[in-house]
């Protein structure tokens, strides 16, 4: 408007005009994008609403999006028809040490792969890049038949010893390190502090968004981890949510609003996750721009 | 005189490097104890496992018999194997459909989406959900979407007019589309981001000059946008291709191979011939297979993207 005023009476209809068709785009884009939105996001929608439906609902014709009768039990009824509670914690414990020992060690290693020069670093660092490029399969069954010797099979261990060490973190958290001038651990060096102060003091607070990004990475991964507790873990109490939802649809295949609702609360606890950390997501694919 | 303080001097000279040997050596003893936690975890877990596999394909072991080496018996043996054959043809028809869709789909994706608009962050962060939301949640609901008589998808289909649309899942020809479209729908916001990231790593003064040359839409794309994502297109071109050949999880849940073994790869093979039937070696051997495929492949991916450079 202070704009408008300050210029001649003759520009300012054509002025106007752009402005206006500025705006129309603008709208045009936005409800294209929100229509591509939808059409993208459509099964989780479908999910949804399903979960508050009768099991004759969910699949009748034409599709209901929002649900004509809407059946609130579901939720409270499929804690006592599945031990979701106790799958949910088992998920929740595996996920939370793994991802607790893969930042520390990670980050750890980490330091002494970009900060401290010795004979024989770059070789060992190889040696981690090149086990990223092996496919996981291509070692399950050794890494399965250890496990076996050491009685470790069905349970948690397990699982904490072959993804808390992953390659990945150490990577990562690598290419952060790099970024953070060399002079400051320098400095502080000169200042008399050791190694272990320097990481401690100056890079693990430095490193806040890189440590944030490897945490939720390695957190969503474990938490949605369906091979791994499949192979390992046998008895229903030790189950991760992923196996005992598996399981309920075997169980209950008919059951289908059930099954729905069984979906929404596993997906729940990620989506919490991602929308406070989402940027650190954003930000970790795309540095690495690898998979934990 | 002279001779002292050529001596000094001397041993000034060689008392250095002992110093530098010193401190190479506590540099390595700190650089060690910075990265052992990590490695004797990394080392025992995976690096034993990697080595110990491809030692394992040249044996023949099994839950009830010692390990013997049997040199290429497996290799053999796999040759002969039409379980083998028909999981190798999956794996490859999967990748085929897989890799091309996602590729276009998240390259138009980041197109769409890289832009200054106010907001324009949920919008790439609603469509990068489905990468990480739970896998086995995705299988189901896609399962039930994919339902032969009442699922969504077919009530659409028959609503467009298509008189008999296909069984999906429960079909042997239909099923291996159903996992790629739930693949493809489920990866491609994963290389949005990736694109993305490469797409803003274009200098803005390349559109903008050509802009000046009067260059339209179409040929800024071409002249400009497809040769500054080259890097990311290639990046994005070999992990896709490599984790199409390790597909398994959402596959396993989705179907279990089946019907039949419509949908049987290369994965759930060497899980089931190793971890089920306990046939250390010859599942071993498979994932061998695997592995030099998805090396061979990156290579030659590699070698094809320099060559474009020169």
């Amino acid at each position: 408007m202070a704009i408008d005023a300050r210029l001649g009476g003759d520009i300012r209809p054509t002025l106007r005009a752009k402005r206006n068709r500025e705006r129309l785009s603008k709208t045009v884009v936005y409800v294209l994008l929100s229509v591509l939105l939808l059409v993208v996001l459509l099964p989780f929608l479908w999910m949804l609403s399903s979960s508050f439906k009768n099991n004759v609902d969910v699949l009748s014709v034409p599709i209901h999006w929002i649900p004509q009768h809407w059946v609130w039990s579901n939720y409270r009824d499929i804690w006592k028809q599945v031990p979701l509670a106790g799958y949910l914690g088992n998920s929740a414990l595996l996920a939370v040490s793994i991802t607790f020992l893969q930042v520390l060690t990670g980050s750890f290693a980490a330091y002494g792969f970009s900060k401290v020069k010795f004979p024989g670093r770059d070789g060992l660092f190889l040696a981690y890049l090149a086990t990223i490029a092996v496919p996981w399969q291509a070692y399950m069954i050794p890494q399965y038949v250890m496990m076996q010797h050491a009685h470790l099979t069905n349970t948690f261990w397990a699982l904490i010893l072959l993804q808390a060490f992953g390659a990945f973190g150490v990577f990562l958290m690598r290419q952060y390190y790099l970024t953070i001038p060399e002079e400051l651990t320098e400095a502080a060096r000169l200042d008399g502090l050791s190694d272990y102060g320097i990481w401690a003091r100056i890079i693990l607070p430095l490193s806040k968004p890189a440590l944030a990004s490897l945490a939720l990475l390695t957190f969503v991964n474990t938490w949605n981890d369906y091979m791994g507790p499949f192979i390992y873990l046998s008895s229903n109490s030790l189950w991760t949510v992923q196996l005992g939802l598996r399981q309920f649809i075997g169980q209950y295949s008919a059951d289908y609003a059930m099954i729905m609702t069984g979906s929404v609360i596993s997906i729940i606890p990620v989506l919490v996750i991602f929308l406070f950390g989402q940027r650190y997501f954003i930000a970790g694919i795309a540095t690495s721009g690898m998979k934990g | 005189m002279t001779t002292t303080v050529a001596h000094v001097e001397s041993g000034r000279a060689e008392r250095a490097p002992a110093r530098g040997r010193v401190q190479r050596r506590r540099a390595t003893l700190i650089g060690w104890s910075f990265i052992l936690p990590n490695f004797l975890g990394f080392a025992l877990f995976t690096l034993v496992p990697v080595i110990a596999a491809l030692g394992l394909s040249f044996m023949s072991w099994d839950a009830y018999n010692p390990p013997k080496w049997v040199g290429l018996h497996n290799f053999i043996r796999l040759s002969q194997d039409p379980m083998f054959w028909a999981a190798l043809e999956n794996t490859v028809l999967y990748a085929v459909g897989h890799v091309p869709l996602t590729l276009a789909l998240s390259l138009g994706l980041a197109l769409v989406l890289n832009r200054k608009l106010r907001g324009i962050e949920f919008f790439r962060v609603a469509i990068f959900f489905p990468y990480i939301s739970s896998l086995v949640a995705i299988a189901i609901v896609w399962n039930l979407l994919f339902d032969p008589t009442s699922g969504p998808v077919n009530v659409l289909l028959t609503h467009l007019g298509v008189h008999n649309p296909p069984g999906w899942t429960s079909s042997t020809t239909w099923a291996l589309p159903a996992v790629i479209i739930t693949s493809v729908w489920k990866d491609m916001g994963y290389y949005m981001i990736l694109f993305l990231a490469g797409l803003q790593a274009i200098p803005g003064e390349l559109y903008e000059a050509a802009s000046v040359d009067g260059a339209s839409a179409w040929h800024k794309f071409w002249n400009v946008t497809v040769p500054g994502l080259r890097p990311t297109t290639f990046f994005v071109l070999v992990i896709l291709t490599v984790s199409s050949f390790k597909v398994f999880d959402l596959i396993f849940v989705m179907t279990e191979g089946g019907p039949g073994r419509a949908t049987l790869v290369l994965s759930q093979l060497i899980y089931q011939d190793g971890i089920l039937n306990g046939q250390f070696g010859y599942s071993s051997a498979i994932s061998l297979v695997l592995f030099v495929m998805v090396l061979l492949i990156t290579l030659f991916q590699y070698r094809l993207q320099n060559r474009r450079q020169d």
